[in-house]
């Protein structure tokens, strides 16, 4: 464990390289990123491995620091910690990253800019393992740029295109009001407890002789407020679905599986935060949007005609999952989610962009059919797309299940939300499986081809994790299952951290809701199927579920929000910049013209007083200087004998004066 | 030995200086101006040998004086006719009223 | 003794210098009114040899020495080298004078004015001693010891003389 400051180290260092050494040489490029991943994802497993037979770990985390600079009376030390929870998505990171890198050589292949890809995105996987293992809130918040500026740099990577380029904006800027206000969040902390070192702002929080609890409620909502931008939660996750215009191992990468995912996991890493608030307000808060996001995603998912959108809103849709969970105070339930998560969103990005590599477009109602030309995408897609659903016995279905569990104890309201959007989900995953790879080709010009191995390796990879992954967090009083698997995941991570006051319960097994979910999934699924793999619809038939008539509008056009956030922020910020400038432009332009041009004529009579009195001046002197250099001239003949006869006549005057004295 | 008055040789020496002098004020010729020189540096020893036989008969100061100015001459002419050389060859001329490279 | 102390009257002295110097004073003039800068030479190489035997008259026989050996001997013959090197202004075609010349010789008679009041008026302090014995052992005495450092400085002063006549009248290669 010593040497966990090596795995963010190893993807900087193939970065570094690539930029500076192979740019040329795409495969050694490549090669070079994913041996570094590779090397981080060996490390990091052992890792995992070494916490996860190292006991109380939550209470005396790995630390590893180093005092970075000094800041008034004390230094700022910089460093990794290593407890359970880092533990967990430390394993989680590298492993999906090593698997999308390695997907990654066949998607980008003939990509002109095929090394700066992988440049980029070991740049990430460095920020990404960086913000994982951070020990303070500086270091995270450091990483947490780094992915931001990765994130910006690879939705705009085909930067040719407007859309791109557009949508790399966007996401900037929209998840910049988050880091803002995020950091905010950062400097009341510091404030407050004097530390920006987690280990040392858990028991500050605690500790009402230090702290001010409606303060550190604030914090903790500027803290949520930077989660909500990186996790894209209602209402600043506009820029989420615009981000699929990158390459779709990015979007399986950053924008499914990882750097979303962070704002989740910044929740769990400060949970302390939150708890200590008296009655945990902030959570509320947390709880309320995370449902509010899910339900909102979904219904827009429903609604969406490119594969990859479709899977945008459902990714917005389960963070607010796991936002939920966490807000619920389901620390484990929600953690679970986000692995469980992680592994089946990459799996159905990577499915859907072999998808697209085949087909060449990402409407969903140009392909169809492709159930017997992609057999492998299709059958791992399929597994990605039941355990989003949360049909049993995939991974999606036991880490949902845990949070609907959770939620229902603890608020009903968000639980009926929660499983409304579950019903959304199965619907919304039919409706996509059945346009795209069920029926028949509706555009048969189109010669659709299975992917390469290096791309399909990587999909069978993340499907077997899927299909058993659900089996570590079963729950314990689960008829046969749980008693033989006995709950790993919780008695690791829930168990380990009870003593800081975190949610120890195990979940538990609700046979009604697991019952409700499962049907509402199903149901789901079949109303999917029967609408849109029933009978093979053609290209240009309507959506059957544009019967809904405005309510299919208003779906279809994401709730207006872009629409709303135009008229309400962008508008008036064109329209006060044009005002502004129209001041400028007669205002302050014209005052500065007018002191120019003032001190224009006050110049040009500078100028007359120079030419005509200050030079004339001086070219007087120099005319009577030239005048008599002129005339002295004359003297010097050059003659030696002249001189001789001038140095006589000399000598002869100073005989003469000495005679007469 | 008081045949030949002192002042018959000082007159004498006048007059040669006064020659040289002359000659280095008047000629064209560069050696010329040299001769010059040579003529009124002999009056100088002139005067000097006369004045110690005159004066100092018993120190040897006049004469040692004579032997320097000789050395110095003879330095001098070298010096001034190796300048003449060197001059000739530029210009091919040694008329003193032709070389006038420092006339303004 | 020197040999003129023999002789019976100073008239003879008398006639021997004002012939020598009457010598001396033509040659000088040949010298610097000669068209012939070579002719020129030649009346210099008899002044020196006059002005020589003036130092004879006046019982120096070492500076007279010196003035055959360096005047007639050497200055002369380089004066006349460097007037056969210089070719063409031995054109006797060629003016003499330059422009000035009436304003030398004005200058030079104001001069000549001068220095001729100061001999006649000035009060010689004239000495009756006898002269030393044996001047060429005494003058090499001198010469090492009071006059050493002039001396050596004389020398130094000659040898870069060579130097420099060398460096500077030498051909330099390929101009």
């Amino acid at each position: 464990m010593d040497l966990v400051w090596l795995v963010p180290l190893f993807p900087v260092l193939a970065f570094a390289a690539i930029i500076f050494f192979t740019n040329r040489s795409p495969n050694l490029s490549a090669r070079l990123a994913i041996l570094g991943m590779a090397l981080s994802t060996v490390l990091g497993l052992w890792i995992f491995f070494q916490a996860l037979i190292t006991p109380g770990l939550a209470e005396h985390p790995f630390r590893l620091t180093v005092n970075w600079f000094p800041a008034g009376s004390q230094a700022v030390a910089i460093g990794f910690l290593v407890d359970p929870l880092a533990a967990i998505v430390l394993a989680m990171v590298t492993t999906v990253c090593l698997a999308i890198f390695i997907y990654s050589q066949g998607y980008m292949h003939a990509d002109p800019r095929y090394s700066r890809f992988f440049a980029y995105i070991s740049l990430f996987a460095s920020g990404m393992l960086g913000f994982v293992l951070a020990d303070n809130l500086l270091l995270a918040f450091l990483s947490w740029e780094i992915m931001g500026l990765c994130s910006y740099l690879l939705i705009g990577f085909w930067f040719e295109r407007p859309a791109a380029a557009n949508a790399a904006k966007k996401a900037f800027i929209t998840t910049k009001v988050g880091d803002v206000l995020f950091f905010l969040g950062i400097l009341l902390l510091w404030f407050q407890t004097g530390s920006l070192a987690f280990s040392e702002i858990y028991p500050a929080v605690q500790n009402l002789a230090i702290v001010d609890p409606q303060i550190v409620f604030i914090a903790g909502l500027l803290i949520f407020a930077g989660a909500i931008g990186k996790s894209a939660q209602f209402p600043l996750h506009v820029w989420l679905p615009d981000a699929m215009e990158g390459p779709t191992p990015v979007s399986a990468l950053i924008h499914a599986a990882t750097m979303v995912a962070a704002g989740v996991y910044l929740i769990a890493r400060t949970f302390p935060i939150f708890l200590a608030a008296s009655g945990s307000p902030a959570l509320i808060w947390v709880a309320g949007i995370g449902a509010f996001t899910a339900l909102f995603a979904a219904t827009i998912g429903l609604a969406q005609n490119d594969i990859k959108r479709v899977l945008a809103y459902s990714t917005i849709s389960q963070l607010g999952y796991m936002m939920a969970a966490l807000g619920l105070g389901g620390f484990v339930a929600g953690i679970f989610h986000l692995i469980a998560h992680a592994f089946f969103k990459a799996l159905l990005f990577l499915g859907a962009g072999s998808v697209i590599h085949g087909v060449n477009t990402n409407d969903m109602w140009e392909m169809g059919g492709l159930r017997k030309k992609m057999p492998l995408t299709f059958w791992t897609f399929l597994i990605g797309a039941l355990a989003l659903a949360g049909i049993p016995p995939l991974s999606g279905f036991w880490s949902k299940d845990e949070i609907l569990g959770e939620a229902f104890l603890h608020n009903p309201l968000i639980w009926g939300t929660l499983t409304l959007t579950a019903f959304l989900t199965a619907l919304y995953m039919a409706r996509q499986i059945s346009l795209a790879f069920l029926g028949q080709p509706r555009k048969p010009e189109a010669h659709p081809h299975e992917s390469p191995p290096v791309m399909t390796l990587p999909l069978i990879f993340l499907a077997t994790v899927t299909l058993f992954l659900g089996l570590v967090g079963v729950p314990d009083d689960f008829p046969v299952l749980g008693p033989i698997l006995g709950n790993p995941f919780h008695r690791f991570l829930g168990e380990n951290f009870a003593p800081l006051g975190i949610e120890a319960e195990a979940g538990t097994f609700q046979p009604l809701v697991l019952t409700i979910s499962v049907a509402v999934a199903l149901s789901g699924l079949f109303l999917g199927w029967f609408l849109y793999g029933r009978k093979p619809l053609a290209l240009g038939q309507p959506d059957p579920l544009a019967r809904l008539g405005p309510v299919w509008t208003f779906l279809q056009n994401k709730w207006y929000i872009d629409e709303i956030y135009n008229a309400l922020i962008i508008q008036p910020v064109i329209r006060l910049a044009d005002i502004l400038r129209s001041f400028d432009q007669l205002v302050v332009d014209g005052l500065v013209n007018f002191s120019g041009k003032a001190t224009a004529s006050f110049a040009e009579f500078n100028r007359l007083i120079d030419v005509y009195i200050v030079d004339g001046a001086v070219n007087g002197i120099g005319r009577v200087g030239n005048f008599l250099g002129q005339e002295l001239r004359l003297i010097q003949t050059g003659q030696v004998q002249n001189y001789m006869l001038i140095v006589l006549i000399s000598i002869l005057m100073l005989a003469g004066l000495f005679i007469a004295q | 030995m008081s045949g030949v008055p002192l002042s018959w040789y000082l007159t004498l020496a006048t007059v040669l200086f006064a020659i040289g002098l002359y000659g280095t004020l008047s000629r064209k010729n560069a050696v010329g101006i040299l001769m010059g020189i040579e003529l009124m540096l002999n009056a100088v020893n002139i005067n000097l040998i006369a004045f110690w036989r005159f004066i100092t008969p018993h120190l040897l100061t006049g004469q040692i004086f004579a032997v320097f100015v000789i050395t110095v001459a003879a330095s001098e002419v070298a010096i001034g006719l190796a300048l003449i050389l060197a001059i000739y060859r530029q210009k091919k001329t040694i008329d003193i009223e032709e070389i006038d490279l420092l006339k303004g | 003794m020197p040999p003129f102390e023999n002789l019976p009257t100073d008239l003879v002295l008398q006639g021997i210098f004002l012939l020598v110097a009457g010598l001396i004073v033509v040659a000088a003039v040949a010298v610097v009114t000669l068209r012939n800068i070579f002719h020129s030479a030649l009346a210099l190489i008899l002044c020196f040899s006059a002005v020589a035997g003036l130092y004879i008259l006046l019982e120096a026989p070492f500076v007279a020495a010196v003035q055959v050996l360096i005047y007639v001997g050497a200055i002369s013959v380089l004066i006349l080298f460097a007037v056969m090197l210089t070719e063409r202004v031995m054109d006797p075609k060629m003016g003499a004078r330059n422009e000035q010349w009436w304003l030398g010789l004005l200058l030079t008679a104001i001069a000549a004015t001068g220095l001729g009041a100061i001999v006649g008026f000035a009060p010689w302090p004239l000495s009756k001693a006898p002269i030393i014995n044996d001047q060429i052992t005494a003058l090499g005495k001198e010469f090492l010891t009071t006059y050493v450092l002039p001396f050596e400085v004389a020398s130094l002063l000659l040898l870069m003389a060579l130097l420099g006549a060398i460096i500077i009248a030498r051909e330099k290669e390929g101009g």
